[in-house]
């Protein structure tokens, strides 16, 4: 089941320059929430504080908590551990070109010494399922390479990838900006039933999308969090003239 | 970057129903007139421009309708939009009424005239004022102006009431002037729903100005309401 995150105070730099200001904010569990927000307003690099990829970027630093259900993201806990806990899906569909769908899913489980290969092959098929992938590579699980899919299926071979860990949290990164509408389509009906398993943050410049498949919504401005809240109140009647000022398309 | 496209797209719309609310608020103006001055020649002009009032409906639906196919609209737009859908079913709707009113005023024109315990242009003034009002409200994006309607309604209303007591009693002691006394009540009756629709229109205008919903005392009945689960 997914958890809840509660981020207080996150502030985000990167060298001498800060991208998040003071940043306080409570995801729900098995919910979905979109961060949206004009480009380099910090929500990318919100969403890759959560599991600490923000810090791998050369004198890029986090002050503040962050808290995935009862684990402490940034008090002395391993990134390996918090990235069990934290699966990730990126913009650009990232297969492992040279491995086969069946490798891509389980390779996760097998980096961290998974090695039951009844068990593996379950986790294979329910993650795969999981990511309405199943159907469409059952057939050639061993046959066909990753960077062999369509667009549209190498993404949801991702999310099956970052599900086959068993992960309390998934971190979407604008995961439907190179797809085409029937792919999108696919990609938010999955996150649609996701969420019920799992915590969702979805990064995304699509509004509509955001509106269609978010619970909750964050709408980020240089930095900072201008307004959270349930997601039918930022696109209906949103309580910051910023936030309305974007959502209309009056600027960004 | 300004969504030029979209804000001319929205301006034609508004401008659209001004038109429109123009035409409707002048057929209920000559039907009254209609009624005072025994017009014939304003009743024919009040049916004869229900199509372009019914036209007008037709293209401002298709405008609001292909705006929201293609531009997705949100928030504070997306209100407007709605609203503006809503004022005009409610303006082709004093339309209709106006054309009732002018339909009764024909009847009336070939009876004997009667002196009625009633005073429609009295009536006529107050709704006149409540069109007026609200498509100001409309127009200068005013909620005080639109809930300044909504108080006037009340007034209507007992006008509405007073005449049709009077009216009745006027046929149980005047049985001759039956059909005039009921045309008159009708013609009240047409008012009263004309207010009623000038008051749809000024509860969209807050819906739009607001964002929030104040239909059938919807917000008392939301304040009275223990909130729903507050925020994550």
């Amino acid at each position: 089941m997914g958890v809840g995150i509660t981020v207080e105070h996150l502030n985000a730099y990167y060298g001498k320059t800060q991208a998040l200001f003071d940043i306080n904010i409570s995801v729900l569990a098995n919910h979905a929430t979109a961060l949206i927000g004009p480009s380099g307003c910090g929500k990318s690099t919100f969403i890759r504080c959560l599991n600490r990829m923000h810090e791998t970027i050369p004198e890029a630093r986090v002050d503040g908590s962050v808290r995935i259900g009862d684990f402490s993201v940034y008090n002395g806990s391993s990134a390996t551990q918090l990235r069990r806990r934290v699966g990730m899906v990126f913009q650009k569909a990232n297969p492992f070109p040279t491995m086969s769908i069946y490798d891509n899913v389980a390779a996760g489980l097998k980096l961290n010494g998974f090695r039951n290969r009844k068990q593996l092959n379950e986790i294979v098929e329910k993650s795969l399922s999981r990511a309405a992938l199943w159907d469409e590579v059952k057939d050639s699980l061993h046959k066909k390479s990753g960077a062999g899919l369509s667009g549209g299926q190498q993404q949801r071979l991702c999310i099956a990838r970052a599900l086959a860990v068993q992960p309390e949290v998934l971190l979407m990164d604008e995961p439907c900006s190179a797809l085409d509408p029937i792919s999108t389509g696919k990609i938010e009906e999955l996150i649609f039933q996701l969420k019920e398993q799992y915590t969702i943050v979805i990064v995304t410049h699509n509004m509509q999308q955001a509106a269609r498949v978010a619970e909750f919504t964050g709408f980020f401005l240089l930095g900072k969090m201008i307004e959270f809240d349930k997601t039918e109140k930022i696109f209906t009647n949103p309580s910051d003239k910023r936030t309305e000022d974007y959502v209309t398309g009056r600027f960004g | 970057m300004m969504r030029s496209r979209f804000q001319q797209e929205m301006e034609v719309l508004r401008e659209k129903l001004l038109r429109m609310g123009g035409l409707a608020e002048q057929a209920v103006d000559r039907a009254c007139q209609a009624y005072t001055e025994r017009d014939l020649a304003r009743c024919q002009m009040v049916l004869e421009n229900e199509s372009l009032i019914n036209a007008a409906e037709r293209e401002i639906d298709e405008l609001a309708f292909d705006i929201l196919a293609t531009q997705q609209p949100a928030a504070v737009d997306l209100r407007f939009i709605l609203a503006v859908t809503k004022i005009n079913s409610d303006l082709e709707r004093v339309g209709d009424q106006a054309v009732n009113i002018a339909e009764r005023v024909m009847d009336l024109i070939e009876l004997p005239i009667a002196e009625l315990p009633v005073d429609i242009a009295r009536m006529a003034t107050a709704v006149g004022a409540m069109v007026r009002r609200s498509l100001e409200s409309f127009v200068e994006a005013k909620a005080e102006l639109a809930q300044a309607v909504l108080e006037m309604d009340h007034v209507v209303d007992r006008m509405r009431d007073e005449a049709f007591i009077m009216l009745v009693r006027k046929m149980n002691e005047q049985p001759q002037v039956t059909q005039q006394a009921l045309d008159a009540l009708l013609v009240a009756r047409n008012l009263e729903r004309v207010a009623d629709h000038a008051t749809n229109i000024a509860e969209d205008v807050i819906f739009w100005v607001r964002g929030f919903d104040v239909r059938h005392h919807a917000q008392a009945i939301a304040a009275a309401q223990v909130p729903p689960n507050p925020e994550p």
